[in-house]
């Protein structure tokens, strides 16, 4: 009976090795792409650069998209990533990073849990020799080679111009803000407002918040119905909210509303593609992954990079959303 | 360090008193040796520190976890205890400038709170489940409303040097760690306090028969948990810089794991803390070596859940077979 019981447990340790990225497997993968592409990574060393990607949750499905991402360009360039999950956790985070050190990666790309408390993960980092970026929330203070993240200000202003032209510089708009402590929030309402600076003849009835979400986009727009009998244009921080209000403006039945939103999610796709949705900023999770890991080689073979990187972003109207169809479900 | 009661000895042989005592030990020996022949990075001096700096805060969390556990009882609260703990000893130490100072508070925060949930259980007769579940929920909501939700930046080097100094090669936090395994292996094994825990987990009504005050002995346990779990709290949030109001959550779960794949049983009376430390290790071998073999996040919880039940139900077969 004991017997058996081993064999149980040293089944299942074989198990996990499966389950780990073999490392003959890399060094294959590595070679053949090394032979085929020999002309973009110039002669690094014979060993395969060693990436590991600390991010902050994986139960957030943005984020599951942004590590795919990030595997699928590891492969195609050859190098060996490892993905931990810090699971939104300070402590999980630190671990995390002390064992991808262990495992002896060149690069640590950090997607920080908060950012005062990333620090020691990131001391820790310096201090063994490892070279780090960070994503999406900035840290101050130890050694950052470069940090990615989104240029929000740039989203909002370019939804905020698109809305403007698609009604020919004149009109009546409202704005949904998302949740306005949130710094995604205000910088997308700045770019809005920078836009809509431009264009006099646009006049902006209302800016609201609906928090990001699609249940209050629904109410804050039936309220704005309710008060303006003219509104030509709608500006909202997210395609939730946007959606929301698409709902409230078909049961009103006031078809004319150009609506913009932001995010690019596929429920926003699908209405622009049907015509009832006008356009949306679309920021793409698997391009965030492929960035941070293309941004990683760069800086393991000692390339110069900027110390801030923005990561790729795309307007989407009827012109192109085919193509971000087909991007999004790749 | 053995794993088994004290009694069972004498009619079981002595083969079977060493798997038994050492099931889990041959175990976790075992997990090392396949973690060390698939990564070249595991088996290493800065590896295997990493791994006891790693298993520390839960590990010292678990020490009070056993002594609970021992008397049948079942401490739930002391995950939010850390989050509550290494808030009040943060702040203090910010306050007041002096991190003996705030040590002291975070310390005694989770002595009250320890205090609280053993008076309830002892005198009140509620349920251990009930009453320290009520406690975790209420713990963590004070931490919430105590640090408004934001996290607190200690960077007073004395308070830091908890979580991050070192004694010659090995961290503090080990050190600690250490230090309370021995303590507390010598409490139960060698001290009346002891014998009278496993007394009282083993047959609580002939406890009482035999004149052990099991409500004080009660009471002192769950102070004890709750105190270690403030230890725990000031060696997190001095690992990190920082204290953070969701610090800890779920460490009560990684705790009672470790306590039964230790070997102690849920009805009290058997184990001891020299198991538990095996079963700290055990999880924290397996977290870091599916980490450095590169096992992916999503199934390093499966794996992680179908070791340990693997792990107790060979346990318990070897434990069935030697009776």
């Amino acid at each position: 009976m004991k017997k058996s019981m081993f064999v149980m447990l040293l089944v299942l340790m074989f198990v996990i090795s499966a389950c780990s990225n073999n490392a003959s497997n890399q060094n294959t993968a590595s070679n053949s792409n090394g032979a085929s592409s020999e002309g973009a990574n110039n002669e690094v060393s014979t060993e395969a650069v060693k990436i590991g990607y600390i991010i902050n949750t994986l139960n957030n499905p943005f984020f599951v998209a942004v590590k795919d991402g990030a595997e699928k360009e590891a492969e195609k360039l050859g190098v060996e990533l490892s993905v931990v999950n810090a699971n939104n956790d300070l402590a999980t985070q630190l671990s995390g990073v002390e064992d991808l050190i262990q495992q002896g990666i060149d690069v640590l790309i950090l997607d920080p849990v908060d950012s005062a408390g990333a620090i020691p993960a990131i001391q820790a980092a310096n201090d063994a020799g490892v070279k780090v970026i960070t994503t999406g929330r900035m840290v101050e203070g130890p050694e950052i080679i470069t940090h990615l993240g989104y240029n929000e200000v740039k989203h909002g202003l370019e939804a905020g111009k698109f809305l403007a032209e698609a009604l020919g510089g004149t009109g009546k708009i409202v704005e949904l803000q998302g949740v306005m402590g949130t710094s995604t929030a205000q910088e997308r309402s700045q770019g809005f407002q920078e836009a809509m600076a431009d264009y006099p003849d646009i006049e902006i009835l209302a800016s609201q918040s609906a928090n990001f979400d699609r249940a209050e986009g629904l109410i804050v727009m039936e309220n704005l119905l309710q008060a303006h009998s003219e509104i030509d244009g709608l500006y909202a921080a997210n395609d939730e909210m946007a959606l929301g209000a698409l709902q409230a403006i078909e049961a009103s039945n006031r078809t004319d509303i150009v609506i913009v939103g932001n995010d690019g999610t596929l429920d926003a796709f699908h209405a622009i593609n049907a015509g009832r949705m006008s356009g949306t900023m679309a920021i793409y999770p698997n391009q965030y992954g492929e960035k941070a890991i293309e941004i990683a080689l760069q800086v393991a073979n000692g390339e110069p990079v900027d110390s801030m990187i923005e990561l790729p972003s795309i307007f989407v109207s009827a012109d192109n959303v085919e193509e971000a169809l087909a991007e999004v479900q790749q | 360090m053995t794993t088994s009661s004290l009694n069972t000895g004498s009619r079981t042989s002595r083969y079977l008193q060493f798997i038994q005592t050492y099931g889990m030990l041959l175990i976790l020996l075992l997990v090392v040796a396949i973690f060390s022949i698939l990564s070249s990075n595991f088996f290493t001096t800065g590896n295997l520190i990493n791994i006891f700096r790693q298993v520390s805060i839960v590990g010292i969390i678990a020490v009070g976890q056993t002594l609970v556990i021992l008397t049948a009882g079942i401490d739930l609260s002391v995950g939010s205890i850390v989050g509550l703990a290494g808030a009040v000893s943060a702040t203090v130490t910010l306050g007041t400038g002096n991190p003996l100072y705030g040590i002291t508070a975070g310390l005694l925060t989770g002595a009250v709170i320890g205090l609280f949930n053993g008076i309830m259980v002892s005198y009140f007769k509620l349920t251990p489940f009930i009453v320290t579940l009520a406690t975790m929920t209420g713990v963590s909501g004070i931490t919430l409303v105590y640090t408004k939700g934001n996290p607190i930046i200690v960077s007073d080097p004395v308070y830091k040097f908890i979580g991050q100094g070192y004694i010659g090669p090995v961290p503090f936090p080990v050190v600690l760690l250490v230090f309370i395994y021995v303590l507390f292996f010598l409490i139960l094994r060698k001290t009346v306090h002891g014998h009278y825990i496993y007394s009282i987990g083993g047959n609580e009504k002939a406890s009482i028969l035999a004149g052990i005050q099991v409500k004080k002995h009660k009471m002192i346990v769950y102070t004890v948990s709750g105190l270690l779990a403030g230890v725990a709290a000031v060696i997190l949030s001095a690992r990190l810089s920082a204290a953070t109001p969701v610090a800890g959550t779920g460490y009560e779960l990684d705790a009672i794991a470790a306590v039964i794949l230790g070997g102690t049983s849920l009805f009290g009376g058997k184990g001891g803390v020299g198991g538990t430390l095996i079963g700290v290790l055990l999880l924290g071998v397996l977290t870091t070596g599916m980490n450095l073999i590169n096992v992916s996040p999503f199934y390093q919880d499966v794996v992680k859940g179908a070791i340990v039940l693997v792990a107790v139900l060979l346990d318990r077969f070897i434990n069935t077979e030697s009776q």
